[in-house]
C-alpha cells in the first residue's frame, strides 16, 4: 500500500504531522481526499460542490508556506470540508436551495476565513437540507444524500452530507451547523463524532442564517480531538456577529486526556421512556456501563418539561426563519422568475420557484404565528415554554456534571419512510430539540452498532462554555473504545 | 387547532409566496397538522413566566457608530439577477 492510499485513515493530528515531517505534501493530501470524493461521491452525493482546480492551488501554496515555516499550526495542511451554508468567496453557496443554486459567494464566512488563514484546504461543500431545514437531506434540492453504512438510509440531517464525508473519509473535517439538531442527528446516523457548542461561542457571520435564536456551527469528524482542534481555529469574538460572546476561548485539546474519575453523569428518565428504541436503548446502557466501570457516577436527572420541547421548536424556528429568509426577495441575489408583471409578482414568484416545500411550510408557519393576533399565543407563549426547559437543565446542572442520552431515537431510516410526514420528521429531534433550545452544548460520538447493523451516537451535554469537559470525556471514552475508527466496508 | 384555506392563502401572501390554488389544500393540511402538534403548548401554565428572548440572558452588544465596511458595491452587484449603472432593477413601481 502506498502512503496516499492510507492518508485518508489518519487523524487531523496524524495528517499534521505528515506534512510537517516531510512524509507526504499537503498536494498529496489533499489529491488522495479528492481521489476518493471523485470515486465515492456518485454514490453518496454527499458533496454538492467540488473545489479541485482552487484546492490543488490553495495545496501549493499551503506547501510552500510549511517548507518556509510560515505556517505550523494545527490545521496547516489540512483539507477540510464546508457544510453549503458557509459562505466561500469566489465558490458556489447554494444551501441546497434553488434559490442560490448559482450564487458565487463574494465574501468569506467567518470561520471560512479563520480555516483558510490557519493553512486549511477546502475540498468542496457538503449537501444538506435545504436551508438546513430537515432531518434526513431528503429536502435537498440536489438530491438526498445516502448513508455510507447502509446506502438505502438516510445519513440524518440537515448536516447529512457532512457526516456522510466523514464516515466515508471523503474528508478529516468539515464543519455543520446545528439549529435543533442538526449536528448530532446525523453524526449519530453516521458512526462520526460532532459538536454543537454553547450559542454565541462561534460567529455566524457569513452563514446562512435559519433561525438566529438557536443556529451555532460546529466541526464534524472522526474524532473528539479532531474537534478539539478545529474548534481551537474557529472558537473565538467577531465583531461582525453581535451575537458571538466575548469570552476567553481555552485550548480545548489541553485537557483531553483528563480522568473522568468522579464525573457525575445524569441521565434524564425522560429520554430513556417510550419512544426510545428497545436496540438503541441497549446499546447506550452498554455504553453508560463502561463510564461507570471508569469511576462515573451515574444519576438519574429529571427534564420534566422535555416534551414541550419539539412544539416550542415549531413556533420558535418558523418564526425565525420567516423573517430571515425574507431577504431572498429575487432583487439582490438568487432566484429571480420570468416576465414578473409587477414587484408584487417578481416577490412572489421568485419566492414560490425558488423554494423548496419544507422551506414554504416553514416560512408560512413562522408568517402565521407572527401575524396580528396570534403573536402572543404562540410566539410569546413558546418563548416562555423555552424558558421553563431551560429551567429544567439549570436544575439537573445543580446535581450533575453532564447530561448523556441517546441523540435520536432510533438508527437511521430508510430513504423516502418519512419524506411526506412532516410531523414524524420532526418528532426525530425530540432529544436534541431541547438541548438548542437552552442553548447548551451538545455533541454525538459514537459508541456502536444495534442489531440492525447501524451506528448509535451517544448524546452528551454539557453546562454552557463546558466544550472542554465534553470533549475530554468523549476522547476518553475514544482511547477505550474503537468504534469512531470504524469505517464502512465499502469506503475502507 | 384547524387552519382554513383562505387563511393560509392570506399568510402566502403575507409571506410573499404565490401558492398556486391545486397546492392550496395539501399546504393547508400539513400546516394544519404543525398547529396541531403546537396546541400542546396552549394547556401549558406559564403565568409569571418571563418569555426568555436569548439563550444566555445577553445583551445585543454594541459597536461605536464608525464606518467599517469599504465599498463593494460592484463585487456584491456581480450577484445580482438584473442591474443597471450601479442599480437594482425591479419592474416600474410607480407610472
Amino acid at each position: 500500500m502506498s502512503q496516499a492510499d492510507s492518508i485518508h485513515t489518519l487523524s487531523l493530528k496524524g495528517i499534521h504531522d505528515g506534512v510537517h515531517t516531510g512524509k507526504f505534501s499537503v498536494m498529496e493530501a489533499t489529491d488522495a481526499y479528492l481521489d476518493r470524493i471523485e470515486r465515492f461521491n456518485p454514490e453518496l452525493n454527499a458533496y454538492i460542490t467540488v473545489t479541485r482546480e482552487s484546492a490543488q492551488a490553495q495545496a501549493v501554496d499551503i506547501d510552500n508556506r510549511i517548507r518556509k515555516g510560515e505556517l505550523t499550526g494545527a490545521m496547516a495542511g489540512v483539507p477540510y470540508a464546508l457544510k453549503d451554508l458557509f459562505c466561500s468567496e469566489g465558490v458556489r453557496t447554494t444551501c441546497a436551495s434553488n434559490m442560490l443554486s448559482n450564487f458565487i459567494s463574494p465574501y468569506d464566512a467567518h470561520v471560512a476565513e479563520k480555516l483558510k488563514a490557519a493553512g486549511g484546504v477546502l475540498l468542496g461543500k457538503n449537501n444538506m437540507d435545504e436551508f438546513a431545514m430537515g432531518s434526513s437531506n431528503e429536502t435537498s434540492a440536489f438530491g438526498n444524500v445516502r448513508n455510507p453504512w447502509d446506502t438505502t438510509k438516510v445519513p440524518g440531517g440537515s448536516s447529512g452530507g457532512g457526516a456522510a464525508t466523514i464516515a466515508a473519509r471523503l474528508a478529516p473535517m468539515t464543519l455543520g451547523t446545528d439549529t435543533g439538531g442538526s449536528i448530532r442527528q446525523p453524526a449519530s446516523f453516521c458512526n462520526i463524532t460532532g459538536i454543537k457548542p454553547t450559542y454565541g461561542r462561534i460567529s455566524r457571520y457569513g452563514m446562512i442564517a435559519f433561525a438566529s435564536s438557536l443556529d451555532q456551527c460546529g466541526p464534524m469528524a472522526p474524532s473528539a480531538e479532531d474537534c478539539a482542534i478545529t474548534l481551537n481555529v474557529i472558537a473565538g469574538l467577531d465583531s461582525r456577529d453581535s451575537t458571538s460572546v466575548d469570552l476567553p476561548v481555552p485550548d480545548y485539546t489541553a485537557n483531553l486526556n483528563d480522568s473522568i474519575e468522579g464525573l457525575r453523569i445524569g441521565l434524564p428518565k425522560e429520554f430513556f421512556a417510550e419512544g426510545l428504541d428497545v436496540q438503541v436503548g441497549a446499546v447506550i446502557d452498554r455504553a453508560i456501563k463502561q463510564f461507570q466501570a471508569k469511576g462515573a457516577i451515574i444519576k438519574e436527572v429529571t427534564l420534566p418539561n422535555s416534551h414541550l420541547a419539539v412544539p416550542v421548536y415549531y413556533v420558535v424556528a418558523p418564526a425565525e426563519c420567516s423573517s430571515n429568509l425574507s431577504r431572498f426577495d429575487g432583487v439582490r441575489f438568487g432566484h429571480r422568475c420570468e416576465n414578473p408583471k409587477d414587484l408584487l409578482d417578481l416577490y412572489e414568484r421568485s419566492r414560490w420557484e425558488g423554494f423548496g416545500d419544507e422551506v414554504k411550510r416553514r416560512i408560512m408557519i413562522g408568517t402565521y404565528a407572527l401575524s396580528a393576533g396570534y403573536y402572543d399565543a404562540y410566539y410569546l407563549k413558546a418563548q416562555q415554554v423555552r424558558r421553563l426547559i431551560k429551567q429544567d437543565f439549570e436544575a439537573a446542572f445543580k446535581d450533575v456534571d453532564v447530561i448523556m442520552g441517546p441523540s435520536c431515537p432510533t438508527t437511521a431510516f430508510g430513504i423516502g419512510a418519512k419524506k411526506d410526514d412532516p410531523i414524524a420528521m420532526y418528532l426525530e429531534d425530540l432529544y436534541t430539540i431541547p438541548v438548542s433550545l437552552a442553548g447548551l452544548p451538545g455533541m454525538t460520538f459514537p459508541i456502536g452498532f444495534a442489531t440492525d447493523g447501524l451506528p448509535v451516537g451517544m448524546q452528551l451535554v454539557g453546562n454552557y462554555f463546558e466544550e472542554a469537559r465534553m470533549l475530554n470525556i468523549a476522547h476518553q471514552y475514544q482511547q477505550w473504545t474503537d468504534w469512531h475508527t470504524q469505517v464502512p466496508a465499502q469506503f475502507a | 387547532m384547524a387552519i382554513s384555506e383562505a387563511e393560509v392563502k392570506k399568510v402566502a401572501r403575507l409571506a410573499r409566496l404565490a401558492v398556486p390554488d391545486e397546492r392550496l389544500a395539501a399546504y393547508t393540511q400539513n400546516l394544519c397538522n404543525i398547529l396541531d402538534l403546537v396546541d400542546q403548548l396552549s394547556a401549558v401554565d406559564t403565568t409569571g413566566v418571563e418569555p426568555m428572548a436569548h439563550p444566555l440572558e445577553m445583551m445585543q452588544r454594541l459597536r461605536e457608530d464608525v464606518v467599517t465596511e469599504t465599498d463593494h458595491r460592484e463585487k456584491y452587484q456581480a450577484v445580482a439577477p438584473e442591474v443597471e449603472d450601479g442599480l437594482y432593477l425591479v419592474p416600474k413601481v410607480i407610472e
